[in-house]
Order: structure tokens, then C-alpha cells, then sequence
């Protein structure tokens, strides 16, 4: 460990608007940004996915407004093939990059990391101010490209060779629409990068005095393995997307081989190869899954803790667990690919790591569920979604079973039990994280309240919403439902559209709920009742200072911990927990580390 | 108001259960030989992750029902077997029961691919382009002429570049827009992309399989019903994706052979 003062901070109290609130070095605005661009990121793609399932349950629907935006893409508001395929490619892209990697990882790892560790700022701040703004480029780049000609790339969000490299032959958005896609893409692993750089060098050489690395909070530990995840795993997919780049720009052949046949032209290209895309997007995409979802379990540990007022069952194996799936969400990226062509025997050998991964993934389920044996839970809108957040992730890592096996893969690949699946436990899992840690710690981060009652309609009617909406999606591809269809036209497929009425109607509601949140933010931001330092009466560093903290964090000094980060159903002059920085002795049952 | 959502998990579950229980929504009934191994995995790996989400989900509501808001006198207490019980259940009880799905498993995706086509299967090319599937028979010399694609007009219906002046193999192959097999007999299915990624799924025969531009894949089953089925294209192909299909026709023998006359006499 280390005494931050002397290197953890370059820079002063900055004075100027735009030093201040634009262009800021302080992790804290960094922090900020990242979450409003993650929230109207997250508004977009929430409008775009009701568009869809608009469409899906009533295929001639006229969506008002929508001849507007797109002419071409939606002739009366009814939307064609392609323009369905165009806003579903925008919808996964905008939700995976911009929501699940900005918000749990950059946004509240940005914010909370250095005050967790008793840090001044992050090592780099420059780096880190520019991780942000590229971020913001990548996604006006990706949101540009709804207007040029022909429209954003309908490829989807794994953007599968060779149809990404082809050109404009291949379909409306698959010229120019795949090359903003990808320099989109490649900006924001830059942007990740950079980012991960920072989260690694803040854990490893900025921690105060007394924070060995076992007493950094789970959340801290969580950001801190999913940097890991991030520099290895956007480190492949930038050079992937140059390479398609090249493939379209520069008439290189890196994904498309010879002897293609469009519109009864010869491609003029030789010699690539279709499965190495798939090989570089899923050694990235497989990570990517747990860039999602581990940031979300450490905060929701974070959060539970403070609200069960007792420490996890043992803080090493939840660690160790977040370690687990780190390592083996890289070994088992080849799942997706078990139908692909790939050797059926390489399908084999991934699918025991995947299986694998359940045993850590269950550990971690049994300590968050056995933990709150005996504990004197306290019920409110963070510990609502925190607790939310196990009961989907159960649901969505069930379903895992089935899709870890190349057998059962060959019924259910391609169809809405997959998306039902990463659904339930990336996006929707990995969204009650976020919801979570926001009542949590909005707090601190505005020095205001949110509003509990509101809160608590927002839970309600997201718990059963999603459920609602996602545990049919399941049955539909038990069914045979195939995904990323327009429309559905195959005789067997017809039976199965009451359900997507169904899903439609709890998807608009369970939306439309997520205003309340909205208003909830926007309302506590501006009129909420002032929040003192520590509501929650909580223990890691975060609640020892100000709030909202002052820009170096604790205002000049330097914390020292005393404690493990979770002291928590103890005797002490304040109460029942004792603060990581408090140099008050405790008896307690938990062996110190 | 902890009780309250103890009882709506402990509802979801059951509800979210009960259609698998009662089979609501399910692949229709299998027409393959080596559909039954999958099928049983399939029920194995339904019984097992629903006991499983049933389990977490149920216990999940206990205990929130039982520890919510207990006031600040109650006693804190920790679950008496500690944290090294939990990793040696996950790990006996889940781990032993997810690799024991996996090594079982193992034949059933054994039986479609690491078993090789019986000499005398039937051998069928099926070429998948934007938006339609096309399939060639080799005739009665039994052997498929070279493609050349750069021959391929759909204007023409010249759908796989064959050359029929030059290429003695290709002049008895017979193409169809549509596919038929003889009931019971072991088919060879040689997969060619002509474009992009597309796909090969019949839910009925238990088969999907991509086809990958650029590289040879093939399959091979074995129908066992006579009936019409629907094929589809599960891999994203473009804006025609959601209507890429082609019919399967499983004849008896006589149909077949009478169907493969009637196609040649068409070419």
C-alpha cells in the first residue's frame, strides 16, 4: 500500500466553467458525465426498443413521428424489414457499449474508486478526461450515422462477417453505416482503454495508508478486476474494427474469402476468413458480458452489506469468485460459435469452461442468499434493486445451463431463448446494479436525497415488468422463435405473436416506468432534501468525507484505514458499525486482515 | 414491505415455472434419428436449472421474508455453516451436476457431428444466397459438377454457376427451389454460402448448422416421418433475413422417386 499525497494529484482546484463542469480532470465530473451519457444513452436505445416491439406484436402499425425521422426506413410510419434491422443493430450497440460498460464500470468506477482507495484523484487525469470525451465522439459517430443516406448498419451488434465487409451491396447502412459503426466501436475501446489504465494504476499504487488490497470495499475490488477484463478485452476488438475498416476502405481482404456472389457480381475479394471475426468479436464479447455484470456485483455486495448491517459470509471468496469469472469468461467465448462451422470438437472444449463457470457464478448466488440469514435487512429503493439484482441474476444464469451445451444449442441458438437469456442477466441484472448504486449513492454524488416513495414505484413496476417481459422470451425460443426477425412470416412462427403482444404491452409499461426514475433524478437533483455525509450509515471511505465531496476528495487530508471495509453489527460510540478510517478500537467477531 | 416482495418473488417463480411444467410452448416432436439424445438433454438440463432457480429464487424469499426489517434490538446472527459450506456444496452439488450434463452431452452432439456419414447417404448440396435456399441432386452419375461463380445469373436461373457445356458432371444435376428427402434414408447435406453467413435450421429433423462463406460445411441426418416442414435461416443475412425459408419435403420412397423424375424432367 501507499501514501497517495505526493503523486496522486497534478492539478489544482480548477476555477473556469469549463475546467469546472466541460473539460474536468477531477474523477468526480468524469464520473458524472459518464452517467448522462450513459442515462440518454440508455433514453435512446429504450425509445428504439419499443419501436421494435411495437412492430413485433402489430407488424403494420403506423408509429407516429416516425415518417419523420426516416422517410425511407419507416414510409407512413410503418417500419420496413430493413429499418427494423437498423434500429435493433442501434438498440444492442447503444445499450452494451454506452449503458452496461459506461455506467457501472466508467461512471460510478470513475467516481467512487479513488474515494474508495482514499485517493486524491486517479493517476492520469489527463488520460482520464480524454477516455470520457472519446467516448463521447464514439457515440456521436454511432448516432450520426441514423443520418446519412441509407441509414446506421443493420448487421446487428456482433456485426457478423462477411456481411460487414462487403460494402453497400450487401444491404441499406452496410457502406458507410459499418464504417462509422466501426471507428465508432474502435473510439470507445480507446476510450475504455484509457479508462482501464487508470482504474488498474489508482488500485495498485493510490491506496492510503492501512488499505492492504483485502480491505478495499467489493465494489472497489469489482472495478478493479473488470479494468482487468477492459485493457485485455477492447485491446482485441479495436484492431478487429480497423481491420474491417481497411476491408472497406482500403481493399484489403482480412474477413471476406473469394468466390462471393452478389447480385450477380463476383466480390471482388480473395483470401479472408469469416470465422477469425468471430473468433476477435467474441474473445471481446465474452468479457464484455462480465464488464457488465461484475461491476454490478460488486456494488450490489457494496450496497447489501450496509443494508443487511452485517459483513458478506466471507468477503475472500466473493473476490475470488469476481476473479473466477474473469479469468474463464476468456476461455469460454467459443459458446456462440458452437453452430458456426467452427471443429465440432473446439465446441467440446468450450463447453466444459462454460460449465465451469456456473460453479463460481453459484458460489456467489449461495454467499449473497445465506448472508442475509440472520441479518437485520433494511428495505429501501437501493436494497430493493440490489436484492432485485440476485433474483435476475439467478433467472438470466439458469438459462446458462442450457446454452453452455452444443447440443442443446443446435434448438436454441439464434433464438429469443438466447436474448431472453443475456437479456435477463446483462441487461436487465446489470441495469437494477446501476438503479441500485444511483439510490445508494446520488447522496453523496449530489448532496441531495432521492425521493424513496417514487423509488420504490420505480422497483415495482421494473421487478415485475422485466419479468413480464423477459421469462416469455424464454418460452418463445423453447418454441423455435428465431431472433432478429422483422416480421413473422414462417408458419410456425404465427402461433407464437400473442406473446409478442404480450411482451410489447409489458415492455411500453415497464418503460414508461423508467420515467418516474428519470423525474425521480432530475426532481432530488435540484429540490431533494439535503443529504447528510453518511444516510446509510455506511463504512467505506466514500461516507468519511463531505457531501458532496470537496474536488481533492477529502479535503486536503489523508485518510489512514483502520479497519476491514465492512465493520458492520458491532459496538461503537456512533453506533452499530465502525467507519474504515476510524482509529476507534472494535470487538468483533470478524477477524481483521 | 420486505414481506410483501418475498411474496411476489416467491409468485414469479411459480408462474414462471408453471408453463415449462406444463409444457405450453415446446419444439414439436422429433423426426431424426439422433433427435432423441438431444431431447432427453434437453429434459435433464430442464429439470436440473429448474430445480435450480426454484431453489435460489425460493430461498432468496425466506429469508428476505424472514430477516426484513427486524428492528435494530434483534440479534444479528451468521448462517451456521459459514461460507466454506456454500463452495463445498456449489461445488460438489452444482459443479458434479453441470459436468456430469456436459459429459453426457457429449453424445448427443456426438451423434450429429463426430460421427461420419454412412457411405451410401444420400449426398445433397443446399446453397443459401440472399434471400432463398436452393438445393442440387447429383443425378444418376451420382457426382455434382464444379461450381463457377462467376457464372451464377438469377436472372437466368443459373443459381450455382454450373457450366453444362463444358462440365460432363453437372449435366444430369437436377437444382430445386425446393428440398425433398426419402423418408428413412441417411442424407449428406454439402452446405455452400454463396454471399454471406446464413443458417440451415428445421426444428422438427434437430438440426441447425451455419454456412460459412468460404468454407465447406456439411451435415447429415436421417428423417423418420413423412410430412412438410418449414427450413429457416437463423443467421442474419440482411433485410430479407425474417423471410428466408424453403420447405422440406420427407417422402416415401415411391414419392421421392417419383418427385426426382418429374425435377429432372424440369432442368
Amino acid at each position: 500500500m501507499h501514501d497517495t499525497s505526493a503523486h496522486a494529484v497534478q492539478h489544482h482546484a480548477p476555477t473556469s466553467f469549463i475546467r469546472k463542469h466541460v473539460f474536468s480532470l477531477d474523477h468526480k465530473v468524469i464520473g458524472k458525465q459518464y452517467y448522462a451519457l450513459a442515462l440518454a444513452a440508455a433514453l435512446i436505445g429504450m425509445v428504439l426498443s419499443w419501436i421494435m416491439r411495437i412492430h413485433l406484436g402489430w407488424a403494420n402499425a403506423a408509429i407516429p413521428g416516425l415518417h419523420t425521422l426516416s422517410p425511407n426506413g419507416a414510409p407512413g410510419g410503418v417500419l420496413t424489414p430493413e429499418y427494423y434491422l437498423q434500429l435493433m443493430t442501434m438498440h444492442g450497440t447503444i445499450m452494451v457499449f454506452f449503458v452496461l460498460t459506461t455506467a457501472p464500470f466508467a461512471a460510478f468506477g470513475n467516481y467512487f474508486l479513488p474515494i474508495q482507495v482514499g485517493a486524491e484523484d486517479m493517476p492520469f487525469p489527463r488520460f482520464n478526461m480524454m477516455s470520457f470525451w472519446v467516448t463521447f465522439i464514439a457515440f456521436l459517430v454511432l448516432v450520426s450515422s441514423f443520418f446519412i443516406s441509407d441509414g446506421p448498419t443493420l448487421g446487428g451488434w456482433t456485426q457478423y462477417a462477411p456481411l460487414n465487409a462487403i460494402g453497400s451491396s450487401g444491404g441499406p447502412g452496410q457502406g458507410l453505416g459499418v464504417v462509422l459503426w466501426m471507428i465508432s466501436i474502435a473510439l470507445f475501446c480507446i476510450g475504455q482503454l484509457l479508462g482501464s489504465l487508470n482504474f488498474i494504476t489508482t488500485t495498485l499504487d493510490l491506496r492510503v495508508k492501512g488499505m492492504s488490497l483485502m480491505r478495499l470495499p467489493l465494489s472497489a475490488w469489482a472495478w478493479f478486476i473488470t479494468s482487468c477484463m477492459g485493457l485485455t478485452a477492447f485491446s482485441v476488438l479495436m484492431p478487429a474494427c480497423i481491420l474491417v475498416i481497411l476491408d472497406h476502405v482500403a481493399g484489403t481482404s482480412f474477413f471476406v474469402p473469394s468466390g462471393l456472389v452478389l447480385n450477380d457480381q463476383l466480390v471482388p475479394h480473395s483470401g479472408g476468413s469469416t470465422l477469425l471475426w468471430q473468433h476477435l468479436f467474441w474473445f471481446f464479447g465474452h468479457p464484455e458480458v462480465y464488464i457488465a455484470i461484475v461491476p454490478g456485483i460488486g456494488i450490489v455486495s457494496h450496497i447489501l452489506i450496509a443494508n443487511m448491517r452485517k459483513p458478506m459470509l466471507s468477503q475472500r471468496v466473493l473476490i475470488y469468485c469476481m476473479g473466477a469469472l474473469a479469468v474463464l469468461s476468456y476461455m469460454v467465448y467459443g459458446h456462440h460459435m458452437f453452430v458456426s462451422g467452427m471443429n465440432p470438437i473446439s465446441s467440446l472444449a468450450f463447453s466444459f469452461p462454460t460449465l465451469v463457470i456456473t460453479i463460481p457464478a453459484t458460489i456467489t448466488v449461495l454467499i449473497w442468499v445465506f448472508s442475509l440469514y440472520g441479518s437485520r435487512l433494511r428495505i429501501n429503493s437501493a436494497s430493493l434493486f440490489a436484492l432485485g439484482f440476485i433474483s435476475m441474476f439467478v433467472s438470466g444464469g439458469v438459462s446458462g445451463f442450457f446454452l453452455a451445451q452444443p447440443s442443446i444449442d443446435i434448438m436454441l441458438h439464434a433464438t429469443y431463448f438466447v436474448v431472453g437469456h443475456f437479456h435477463m442477466v446483462m441487461g436487465v441484472a446489470a441495469m437494477f446494479g446501476i438503479f441500485a448504486g444511483t439510490y445508494f449513492w446520488f447522496p453523496k454524488m449530489s448532496g441531495r436525497m432521492m425521493n424513496e416513495t417514487l423509488g420504490k414505484v420505480h422497483f415495482w413496476l421494473s421487478f415485475v415488468g422485466t419479468y413480464c417481459i423477459f421469462m416469455p422470451f424464454h418460452y418463445l425460443g423453447l418454441a423455435g422463435n428465431i431472433r432478429r426477425y422483422s416480421t413473422f412470416v414462417d408458419d410456425f412462427l404465427q402461433p407464437l405473436i400473442p406473446v409478442h403482444r404480450w411482451i410489447t404491452v409489458a415492455a411500453l409499461i415497464t418503460g414508461a416506468a423508467q420515467l418516474v426514475f428519470v423525474y425521480n433524478l432530475i426532481h432530488s437533483r435540484f429540490w431533494g432534501k439535503p443529504a447528510p455525509d453518511n444516510p446509510w450509515e455506511a463504512t467505506s471511505l466514500e461516507w468519511s468525507t463531505a457531501t458532496p465531496p470537496p474536488w481533492d476528495n477529502f479535503g486536503g487530508k489523508h485518510p489512514v484505514v483502520y479497519h476491514d471495509p465492512y465493520q458492520y453489527g458491532v459496538q461503537s460510540s456512533v453506533g452499530d458499525y465502525v467507519m474504515q478510517a476510524s482509529p476507534e478500537q472494535v470487538k468483533t467477531d470478524h477477524e481483521e486482515k | 414491505m420486505g414481506k410483501f416482495f418475498a411474496i411476489t418473488i416467491f409468485v414469479i417463480a411459480i408462474l414462471s415455472a408453471i408453463p415449462i411444467v406444463m409444457h405450453t410452448w415446446e419444439a414439436p416432436a422429433d423426426i431424426s434419428t439422433h433427435g432423441h439424445l438431444i431431447d432427453e438433454q434437453m429434459s435433464e438440463t430442464m429439470a436440473e436449472a429448474g430445480i435450480s432457480f426454484l431453489a435460489a429464487q425460493l430461498l432468496l424469499a425466506f429469508f428476505i421474508w424472514q430477516f426484513s426489517n427486524r428492528g435494530t434490538e434483534s440479534k444479528l446472527k451468521s448462517f451456521p455453516g459459514g461460507a466454506r459450506a456454500l463452495v463445498i456444496a456449489a461445488v460438489l452439488v452444482v459443479g458434479v451436476e453441470v459436468l456430469a450434463l456436459g459429459v453426457f452431452g457429449v453424445k448427443a452432439w456426438a451423434g450429429v457431428y463426430l460421427t461420419p456419414p454412412s457411405a451410401d447417404a444420400m449426398p445433397i448440396q443446399v446453397q443459401a444466397g440472399q434471400f432463398a435456399f436452393y438445393f442440387r441432386y447429383p443425378g444418376p452419375d451420382g457426382k455434382f459438377g464444379p461450381l463457377h461463380p462467376e457464372r451464377i445469373n438469377e436472372g437466368s436461373q443459373e443459381f450455382f454457376g454450373l457450366d453444362k457445356e463444358h462440365d460432363v458432371e453437372s449435366r444430369d444435376d437436377i437444382v430445386t427451389a425446393e428440398m425433398a428427402i426419402p423418408v428413412n434414408k441417411e442424407v449428406h447435406l454439402l452446405m455452400h454460402a454463396k454471399d454471406v453467413g446464413h443458417s440451415f435450421f428445421v426444428r422438427e429433423l434437430r438440426v441447425q448448422q451455419d454456412f460459412v462463406p468460404g468454407l465447406d460445411v456439411s451435415l447429415h441426418f436421417t428423417a423418420t416421418k413423412v410430412g412438410r416442414y418449414e427450413i429457416v435461416c437463423t443467421q442474419l443475412c440482411g433485410l430479407g433475413h425474417y423471410n428466408m425459408k424453403a420447405y422440406l419435403d420427407v417422402l416415401s420412397n415411391d414419392d421421392f422417386n417419383e418427385w426426382m423424375k418429374k425435377q429432372a424432367a424440369m432442368q
